[in-house]
């Protein structure tokens, strides 16, 4: 329960809001699985969740992506290399990437929500050939708010990865696709029967977006999105974080919709 | 003409509709090309046809005071670009521009509606396949809309 | 079952005495300005001793019993969980060094002796214990693992008591170290004190106390089993999970809102509310760091932003969520319903909403028989 203090390594800044941070692990025996988040301390001003961004098969460090929207954040990522950091966890869920084993993977990403799902990324390529087609699809504000720019263009340039991505708003550089991330399941191929997705992004996004998931042939026990809810303990102690009869912090944040059941959707819950 | 129809029978667009409704449609269409940066049409431009891309990129687009030229939406295989041709005052609302090679069906809206009228049933087929489609172009437009991904200060 | 023997309010005083002895800090009810709360008592003199609560949706009341009874009376607005995690703990403290920071070892704790837990107030400890034992949460254990419970069956229930239908009163069953019954008479006037465990045990042996008579015994139990027969709510709990779990688009949700206010009483009085969130202080120069527990609460605007704004802006889902939790979530969460029907949430809510009669709508206008095109049991009926 106490915040362990743990070293920045370093602070890359990705976007105008948006940095990641590498901090050194609390313990020789640290590691996590894609999906899990930290409880992330800065002293005296407060903690908040952020999932871990990194590769799940590197242990050396721990990396975390975060958006600056508020005073713990912006003191987070005014961190530097050497500053100390709290750190608790890893806590959560993770995404089914086992499994995913033996199916087409479809990973679909909105804004931010590619940070939670860069280790699926990660974790999969780390082991490529135990799954069949895997495809990114990730959409969106505008180019300059491409999330990993570079590590998309490199994802880009392999043969076993197909990579679709999208803006709501182009600009006069763009000659990709404007429009939403759903748009860019119709033109991926996929087999509907079998196919398992990974969905993270703003919650209407993930709702039309499973819409259209389900369309092309995806069932509830295959589809995996990972929800947001207010989390102040990371333990299910504090009861803000809880959605239906699920304790987010815990049962979450990654659920399947066959878990969601429908009443995880209602208005308000 | 009878490649039309085998590439028509084939899309998934009319999938549902008999051989002899498939035929007439192909009759009011033919395969064109629009090189790379070749403008599909413009805005305000005389709506006399409909487009089925089969393949290759469109960018459609609004020319704004501010900002030049802004791209809303792309559209790619198995899209239909346009939907103007169906209602007065029979008048473009965006420009398209192709931004790869584009192979097309045309469609030649009167000849489309005239069809339509001597076979309400084939009209009324496709209207409820193109409602579907800009139904669900609707339905994604609005999440656009809703700038989802902006952060909240 | 162990032996009982009768006391009288001298051998009460002698308990507390000896409880105090023991290194207890003894808290127990005690009049403040003209509720009953719990509080530190020395001496039966701390008691209310003679005095009745009057107590209805959304009122209560203290008067003259006109006898000298030492629990006359069943629960104020304060639960013994004000004493196991207080707010405003300190549950981490830190000092900054060279290196980073480190955690100073929290202030240890007094040992609590909690005197005159009812039985909905021990169910409520129990209920917490699994809540908080799920975690591993050191404050709670540390407040709880060390305390002593004496607790008071009850003879008298409020007309807004409901334990009975929870199974948790108006006898304490188990889970306690002392219970007592006060059996009061015209001049009969006596105390019987059981023992729950082996400290219980211990500590009565040192009172002065004598045997009952079987008539002592018999009437003291008949006076509990009738506060049984006169409860003046019922809870229906069967299928209760169910139907509210399928009933979460009803639009009688919308109706309760109408009439609540979101103050938050329910939530703050309710012995079995966990909710919490944390406040961060730091010294002015920056060197020491405290994380501060407090009491949270599900009807607040706050406590579910995220992103921007709350998830439940509107008063009939924070109802649904407080209310679906309490009686529904928390089966699936602890296998257990969270509710000991001790009636507060009922007395203190300025408009009176009752949580027996709004499950009981809800059960009522349960939407899959409209769905399903079923009669519901009403319209069957006539």
């Amino acid at each position: 329960m106490s915040p362990v203090p743990c070293r920045v390594l370093s602070v890359e800044q990705e976007l105008q809001d948006t940095y990641t941070l590498e901090i050194e692990p609390p313990r020789d025996d640290w590691s996590f699985l894609p999906g899990q988040y930290t409880m992330l301390y800065a002293f005296g001003i407060g903690e908040i969740p952020i999932s871990i961004s990194g590769d799940p098969d590197d242990s050396t460090k721990i990396v975390q992506t975060i958006r600056a929207v508020g005073a713990v954040s912006d003191a987070l990522v005014a961190l530097q290399p050497g500053d100390s950091i709290g750190v608790r966890g890893p806590f959560g869920t993770a995404w089914g990437t086992k499994a995913a084993e033996g199916r087409d993977v479809l990973i679909v990403a909105g804004g931010v929500g590619l940070a939670p799902l860069r280790p699926v990324v990660y974790d999969v390529l780390n082991h490529r050939a135990r799954y069949e087609n895997v495809t990114l699809m990730y959409g969106a504000r505008s180019p300059a708010d491409l999330l990993f720019a570079s590590q998309i263009s490199e994802w880009r340039g392999r043969f076993d990865l197909e990579v679709l991505v999208t803006v709501d708003h182009g600009d006069d550089a763009w000659r990709g696709p404007v429009g939403v991330v759903t748009s860019l399941i119709g033109r991926s191929s996929f087999d509907g029967d079998t196919a398992m997705a990974f969905v993270c992004g703003p919650e209407v996004m993930m709702r039309f977006t499973i819409q259209a998931l389900e369309r092309g042939g995806l069932t509830d026990d295959r589809l995996y999105v990972s929800m947001e809810r207010n989390m102040k303990c990371g333990v299910g102690l504090c009861g803000h974080c809880q959605l239906g009869r699920f304790f987010l912090c815990k049962d979450g944040p990654v659920m399947t919709c066959a878990q969601m059941a429908g009443s995880c959707w209602i208005r308000e819950v | 003409m009878s490649e039309v129809f085998d590439v028509l029978i084939d899309q998934p667009f009319f999938e549902g509709m008999t051989e002899e409704q498939v035929q007439a449609v192909a009759e009011t269409a033919r395969l064109v090309t629009f090189e790379e940066g070749a403008v599909m049409f413009v805005e305000g431009g005389p709506a006399r046809r409909t487009y089925l891309i089969l393949d290759g990129d469109v960018a459609l687009s609004l020319r704004t005071q501010e900002h030049g030229a802004k791209t809303i939406q792309t559209l790619h295989r198995g899209d239909f670009v346009g939907w103007s041709w169906m209602y007065p005052p029979y008048r473009w609302s965006f420009d398209a521009n192709v931004r790869s090679e584009v192979t097309a069906l045309q469609f030649d809206g009167p000849l489309l509606k005239k069809a339509s009228l001597a076979d309400p049933e084939l009209g009324y087929e496709l209207l409820r396949r193109f409602t579907e489609v800009i139904v669900t172009r609707m339905q994604a437009l609005r999440i656009q809309l809703l700038d989802v991904y902006s952060t909240f200060r | 079952m162990k032996e009982s023997l009768v006391i009288d309010r001298e051998g009460v005083d002698a308990l507390i005495s000896a409880l105090a002895d023991r290194g207890y800090e003894v808290v127990g009810p005690t009049v403040r300005g003209q509720t009953i709360l719990y509080d530190t008592i020395t001496s039966t003199d701390d008691l209310p001793v003679g005095l009745r609560d009057r107590q209805e949706a959304g009122t209560y009341r203290l008067e003259e019993r006109g006898d000298d009874a030492l629990f006359g009376y069943v629960v104020g607005p304060q639960s013994f969980r004000k004493f196991t995690t207080p707010p405003g703990t300190v549950f981490w403290k830190g000092l900054r060094t060279d290196g980073g920071f480190e955690t100073v070892a929290p202030e240890e704790p007094p040992r609590y002796a909690f005197f005159g837990a009812r039985p909905c107030e021990v169910a409520a400890l129990k209920v917490q214990d699994n809540v908080y034992g799920a975690v591993g949460d050191p404050v709670y254990a540390r407040r709880r693992n060390q305390s002593f419970v004496v607790a008071v069956n009850c003879t008298e229930p409020a007309p807004t008591c409901f334990c009975d239908s929870m199974g948790t009163g108006p006898g304490v069953s188990d889970g306690y170290d002392l219970a007592l019954t006060e059996v009061i008479d015209g001049d009969t006037h006596y105390i019987l004190a059981e023992a729950g465990s082996d400290e219980g045990e211990a500590v009565l042996a040192s009172l002065t106390a004598r045997s009952p008579a079987d008539e002592e015994l018999v009437a003291a139990h008949r006076m509990v089993v009738r506060s049984a027969e006169h409860m003046g709510r019922f809870l229906d709990t069967d299928g209760l999970k169910e139907v509210l779990q399928d009933n979460l688009e009803n639009p009688y949700w919308d109706e309760i809102a109408k009439r609540c206010l979101s103050c938050t009483n329910c939530t703050l009085v309710c012995p079995t509310c966990f909710c919490s969130s944390v406040e961060d202080h730091l010294s002015l120069d920056g060197s020491e760091a405290e994380r501060v527990r407090t009491w949270d609460s599900c009807f607040t605007l706050d406590f579910s932003y995220v992103n921007g704004g709350p998830v439940r802006p509107s008063p009939g889902p924070r109802y649904r969520q407080w209310l679906t939790h309490k009686l529904a979530s928390w089966q699936d969460q602890f296998g257990e319903i969270g509710c000991v029907g001790c009636g507060r949430c009922i007395t203190w809510c300025p408009v009176g909403i009752d949580i027996t009669k709004e499950a009981a709508q809800i059960r009522e206008r349960d939407v899959r028989r409209v769905v399903v095109g079923t009669p519901s049991v009403k319209e069957a009926a006539e």
